[in-house]
């Protein structure tokens, strides 16, 4: 066992883990964080994106070990717990970006990610290419890239 | 994953020192090509040494004409730097298309060249360009250095610390995508430094990157497609699975080159 210690939406933990254990399960099976998804476990799919150190990574191929000392966001903490969605969380919400829900956690974090990168003003076209990484099973894109845009866009003026 | 123990050496000389104690441990960078194979139990390390937080590892800096490039850099970095996108934009284009944003966020230019994987895009740029591997013990020139399929000729105890790419006066990189997994199912590197021409393929041989020296040759009166008009290699060599045969990554050779040629 080694210890671990990080920052997780804004609270201190810490666990002595199998140093096998993954980002992921760490924040799903010591944490109960389970918004964070685990689609392929081959870092393919994205469902487990979160940020880290204000990055988006795969959680599933990522050790938690790796993690330590640093500060994770996940999509439990978007928004504060009692206020209003996440301004892309709402797009998404507005757009119908979503169907079974599955692969929205990991696009949702991989579109704020992506507007911390890219702007706030993002065309189809970059959309399309920088969600390389996420898959929708629902082939529910379309909706995807619409409510990304807007969020994007909602997300003028705050930092994430 | 099968067990394994896990260590934060604080140095190059450090993280040496254990891998020489213990030949069955592996270092871990970003871990993107690492961890999945460990998932797949495909390979049973003892022990991690997990060398990201070492400093100095990382960064870029252009030295007379060449650039060099930390082994713990990472994809993103390269692909958006400054210094990079002037002096060899080529290998800028290339990093930022290497697996996806997540990915280029964490997997690094070291544990892409330790790891060779036969469709991994860095191999092609570093041996397309004639980069220089420089390990914890000496300089390995990219001719000498790759060995087949995920073979290269590091030894047990020996870490990438840095890679030298020397400046070309023309250098152009295209891949044919696998569309699902958007590895390279062949991608060509080309570059053109005074009387050095380079083809190298990722992808498509059957012992991992090579150099197509016909190309090459046909290259030094003119570095453009035309000069390699209707030429092809032979399939013989050439990987063939479920993802494309022999012939057809053959014929994709000639058909990226040109492209890569008319690119650069």
């Amino acid at each position: 066992m080694a210890a671990v210690s990080m920052t997780v939406n804004g609270k201190a933990v810490t666990a002595d883990v199998d140093p096998r254990t993954l980002l992921v399960q760490f924040l799903r099976e010591h944490l109960r964080l389970t918004g964070t998804h685990v689609g392929c476990d081959t870092s393919q799919c994205g469902a487990c994106v979160v940020h880290l150190n204000g990055i988006a990574v795969k959680s599933c191929t990522t050790l938690a070990l790796q993690a330590d000392g640093g500060s994770v966001l996940t999509i439990e903490g978007l928004a504060a717990a009692d206020g209003p969605l996440h301004p892309m969380q709402e797009a998404f919400r507005e757009h119908h970006g979503l169907q079974c829900g599955f692969c929205t956690p990991g696009m949702v974090m991989t579109a704020v990610d992506m507007v911390r990168r890219k702007g706030n003003e993002l065309d189809e076209q970059t959309i399309r290419h920088e969600l390389d990484g996420n898959l929708c099973r629902c082939t529910g894109y379309h909706n995807i890239v619409k409510a990304i845009a807007a969020g994007a866009k909602a997300m003028k003026g705050r930092a994430a | 994953m099968y067990e394994f123990k896990y260590a934060r050496p604080n140095s190059v000389r450090q993280a040496v020192n254990m891998l020489a104690k213990d030949p069955e441990a592996k270092i871990l960078a970003g871990g993107h090509s690492l961890l999945p194979v460990m998932k797949l139990r495909l390979a049973k390390p003892t022990q991690l040494l997990d060398i990201g937080r070492i400093e100095g590892l990382s960064g870029i800096e252009q030295k007379g004409r060449s650039l060099v490039i930390g082994a713990g850099t990472r994809h993103v970095e390269v692909a958006n730097s400054q210094v990079v996108k002037d002096a060899l934009p080529a290998l800028a284009a290339l990093a930022g298309e290497i697996g996806d944003p997540a990915v280029r966020h964490r997997g690094t230019l070291g544990g892409s060249l330790a790891n060779n994987d036969p469709n991994a895009d860095y191999p092609a740029a570093a041996l397309g360009l004639g980069a220089t591997i420089i390990t914890s013990k000496r300089r390995i020139t990219a001719d000498d250095y790759f060995k087949g399929l995920f073979e290269t000729a590091l030894e047990p105890d020996e870490i990438i610390v840095k890679v030298s790419f020397p400046l070309a006066k023309k250098a152009a990189y295209e891949k044919f995508k696998h569309p699902a997994s958007g590895f390279a199912l062949v991608g060509v590197f080309v570059s053109k430094r005074g009387s050095d021409i380079r083809v190298a393929v990722t992808g498509a041989g059957s012992s991992g990157v090579f150099r197509v020296k016909s190309f090459e040759e046909a290259l030094k009166k003119r570095f453009s497609p035309k000069s390699i008009e209707g030429m092809s290699i032979p399939a013989d060599g050439m990987s063939s699975d479920i993802h494309g045969s022999a012939e057809y990554r053959a014929h994709l050779v000639g058909v990226m080159a040109r492209r890569a040629l008319a690119k650069a």
